[in-house]
């Protein structure tokens, strides 16, 4: 069998790499072609060079550079809160408490919703909740962040909490039994034995947050739209608003999303490889 | 045999996908949302097109599918009708349009929607919904050539609560122009208690479901009134002469509410009807497509009255309701010429026959401006008949302008800049600063 295997890898990866080359490949190479060109509609198209490029990061009107920064700062905070409720629910719900799976399945839940439906949902809570104070999530665009922040935090926490805590399990016994004869504190066995083991698991949840974070559009949509004056619009939701806000900028828009994925490429891989270091043999 | 078996599960795998595909290829194109088709095999003719329709306007979808149904089973030409969902149609009109059964009729909202798709607009000039047009006012040209026909014209301006102003003790006749609407939403915003009312005007709700409104509909009231002064119909670069008026209206919708300013930002479009519907609110700006909602939500024919906005330009007093139209239907001209025959005998049947008219003006109450809808054919209701008397009576109509706005762009701006206004975190100078200096740069945008 394994001999077949060796043989006919071809023929076992032609499915995937024919979905990968129609679903990924040819859409990318094509999105890049487009962002140099001045178009309508994608099928038609003529070449402009460089011109979308310097429309995209020139014109005051359309916010990109505020969008970068305010992404990137969202993707970092919500990484790191995100991150360590996740972390911190796993270590309690490995301690074998009662109900531990009710609470994995409680805490998981939200994750089955999807983010449009989760936007409407924390606005209408939210916003619920500000007017009392006179204020709403748009008042200015640092209650748009906290809320975006709350959302995400209450649909994604779940979902690391689930990779860390099978990440707990799989840290031999022995290692933790050898450390408390050594006469280790709870404390230091987390920090000095189980925190070193669960690198891999850190390093998927952060590249997961992290590149999630940059990417997020339905929930920035769906809670604020960017308001107010776009100032809480994710670099997503602004490409998609300069592709069809106004008629002749669908290029522009296309210049940014290669900019963004560059970007997001650029960070994943930087992140892979600083978590990648601190991971040990086992 | 472990060997052979592998790789004949991997051929069929492949074989599995390859049968996906070509599958696909055979079905495209099948729109996925609301779609009525009505391809009767056996009854289409040789040779003959079909039509297949993007509608604009979701409130009517289910009519326009019937009306499809109705015209295939009489003479076999397949109808395709799908609708856009509501805020996506030119999303999904740039979809669309690419698939190799393209719409063959899709719509534009004005000049500044005709220059995004004049390349797939087919000359109309020699078409029965050009000919039966009422006035060349309802037709968008360019170069000699008419790319778009409007098919409806409808109304905006201030919807009334009848019972609710007589109870405050005034009728509509007192309401003559921008002091005498001051006073009064102003009287009963002050006796909001004693009236059993939470407002004067429903929330100003700048949330995305109701942001047009202002942004879009009450900024062409300012618009219509500088390119009045001007005489022009269109403009690269805005003066922004009366946006102290447009303040002044803003002012007074947002300080007599049902809300207070700082909240409107989460208030939505159902907010203000709902508000409107349980009597909570004697005023609510909105136009004769919001009808069928109040009358579902409990209103009577009665209750309802419709009154121009006033704004305090000068010669108001002969202002009448803003009347016009976005809905352009065009003819996609790359479409096949059978499928742009079939249209054109389509949309002749539309406004000819009895079942098209009947469907147009009363089932979906669109007032046209075709000369075929005559007697018998004229949609009514109480905020269409308030809009045939102002017209009646020799007031000016406020034309709609605001297909002539720039881009989305600048109305999102105009919008932001107004609800930053309204809580507090922003002043009227930047909503003149958008309004003024965005017009310029949006247009050069939009235009290089």
């Amino acid at each position: 069998m394994e001999h077949a295997i060796k043989r006919y890898w071809p023929l076992f990866v032609l499915p995937t790499v024919l979905a990968f080359i129609v679903g990924f490949l040819l859409p990318f190479g094509m999105g890049l072609y487009l962002s140099f060109c001045r178009f309508t509609t994608v099928s038609d198209a003529t070449f402009t060079g460089f011109e979308n490029y310097i429309r995209a990061f020139s014109d005051p009107g359309s916010n990109f550079l505020h969008s970068m920064g305010y992404t990137a700062l969202f993707a970092l905070v919500s990484t790191v809160i995100i991150n360590l409720v996740g972390l911190t629910l796993a270590v309690c719900l490995v301690r074998g408490i009662r109900g531990s799976n009710l609470f994995r399945t409680v805490f998981f839940m939200p994750n089955l919703i999807g983010g449009i439906v989760l936007g409407w949902l924390w606005q209408v809570i939210l916003n619920g909740a500000l007017m009392r104070y006179g204020k709403t999530l748009v008042t200015n665009e640092w209650y748009g962040f906290a809320g975006l922040l709350i959302l995400m935090l209450w649909q994604q926490a779940g979902y690391m909490m689930i990779i860390y805590i099978s990440g707990l399990n799989a840290i031999p016994e022995e290692l933790t039994e050898a450390a408390s004869i050594d006469g280790a504190s709870g404390w230091q066995t987390f920090l000095r034995v189980k925190l070193p083991m669960l690198m891999p698991s850190i390093t998927i949840c952060t590249f997961l947050t992290l590149t999630g974070g940059f990417k997020l559009f339905d929930q920035n949509l769906a809670l604020t739209n960017g308001a107010p004056s776009s100032r809480s619009e994710l670099l997503a939701l602004n490409i998609f608003n300069t592709f069809y806000g106004r008629s002749g900028w669908e290029g522009a828009g296309q210049a940014k999303a290669v900019v963004f994925a560059l970007i997001v490429t650029g960070i994943a891989l930087l992140q892979l490889r600083l978590t990648r270091t601190k991971e040990v043999q086992q | 045999m472990k060997k052979i078996l592998a790789v004949a599960a991997a051929l069929a795998l492949i074989l599995g996908v390859i049968a996906i595909f070509a599958a696909r290829e055979e079905k495209a194109p099948t729109p996925p949302a609301t779609t009525n088709e009505n391809s009767t095999p056996g009854s289409k003719p040789q040779g003959a097109g079909t039509v297949y329709y993007l509608n604009f306007k979701p409130e009517q979808a289910r009519q326009w599918e019937e009306l499809a149904r109705i015209y295939t089973a009489e003479t076999g030409v397949p109808v395709t009708v799908r609708t856009a969902a509501s805020g996506t149609y030119e999303d999904t009109l740039r979809s669309e349009i690419e698939k190799p059964d393209a719409p063959t009729l899709f719509q534009v909202n004005g000049p500044v929607g005709l220059k995004t798709w004049k390349g797939f607009c087919l000359d109309l000039t020699d078409t029965a919904i050009y000919a039966n047009l009422k006035s060349d006012d309802f037709a968008l040209k360019e170069d000699g050539q008419v790319l778009a026909v409007a098919y409806v014209i409808e109304t905006y301006g201030l919807i009334y609560n009848k019972e609710l102003l007589h109870k405050a003790g005034y009728t509509a006749a007192d309401i003559t122009d921008f002091d005498s609407l001051k006073r009064i939403a102003e009287d009963i915003q002050a006796r909001r208690e004693e009236l059993g009312v939470l407002g004067a005007f429903t929330s100003a709700g700048m949330d995305s479901s109701s942001d047009w409104r202002f942004k879009t509909h009450l900024a062409n009231l300012p618009v219509y009134y500088e390119y009045k002064q001007d005489g022009i119909g269109m403009t690269e670069a805005i003066k922004g002469t009366y946006l102290d008026r447009y303040k002044a209206i803003w002012d007074l919708y947002i300080n007599n509410a049902t809300c207070p300013p700082s909240l409107i930002g989460a208030k939505t479009g159902d907010d203000a009807s709902s508000e409107f519907i349980l009597g909570e609110a004697v005023f609510y700006q909105n136009g004769t497509w919001a009808y069928d909602e109040l009358i579902s939500g409990g209103m009577r024919d009665e209750q309802l009255g419709m009154l121009p906005i006033y704004i305090g330009a000068e010669g108001e007093e002969n202002q009448g309701l803003c009347t016009g139209s976005e809905n352009y239907w065009c003819i996609n001209k790359r479409a096949s010429a059978e499928n742009i025959e079939a249209t054109k005998a389509f949309l002749e049947w539309v406004i000819t026959s009895d079942t098209g008219r009947d469907m147009l003006a009363n089932q979906m109450g669109f007032v046209t401006p075709f000369k075929t809808f005559d007697a018998g054919y004229t949609a009514s209701n109480a905020l269409l008949d308030d809009a045939a008397r102002y017209i009646a009576e020799g007031k000016e109509s406020v034309s709609w302008n605001f297909p002539t706005m720039p881009s989305d762009t600048w109305k999102d701006g105009v919008g932001a800049a107004l609800l930053e206004y309204a809580q507090g975190t922003g002043s009227w100078e930047n909503v003149r600063t958008v309004f003024v200096d965005g017009w310029a740069r949006e247009y050069g945008a939009a235009n290089p």
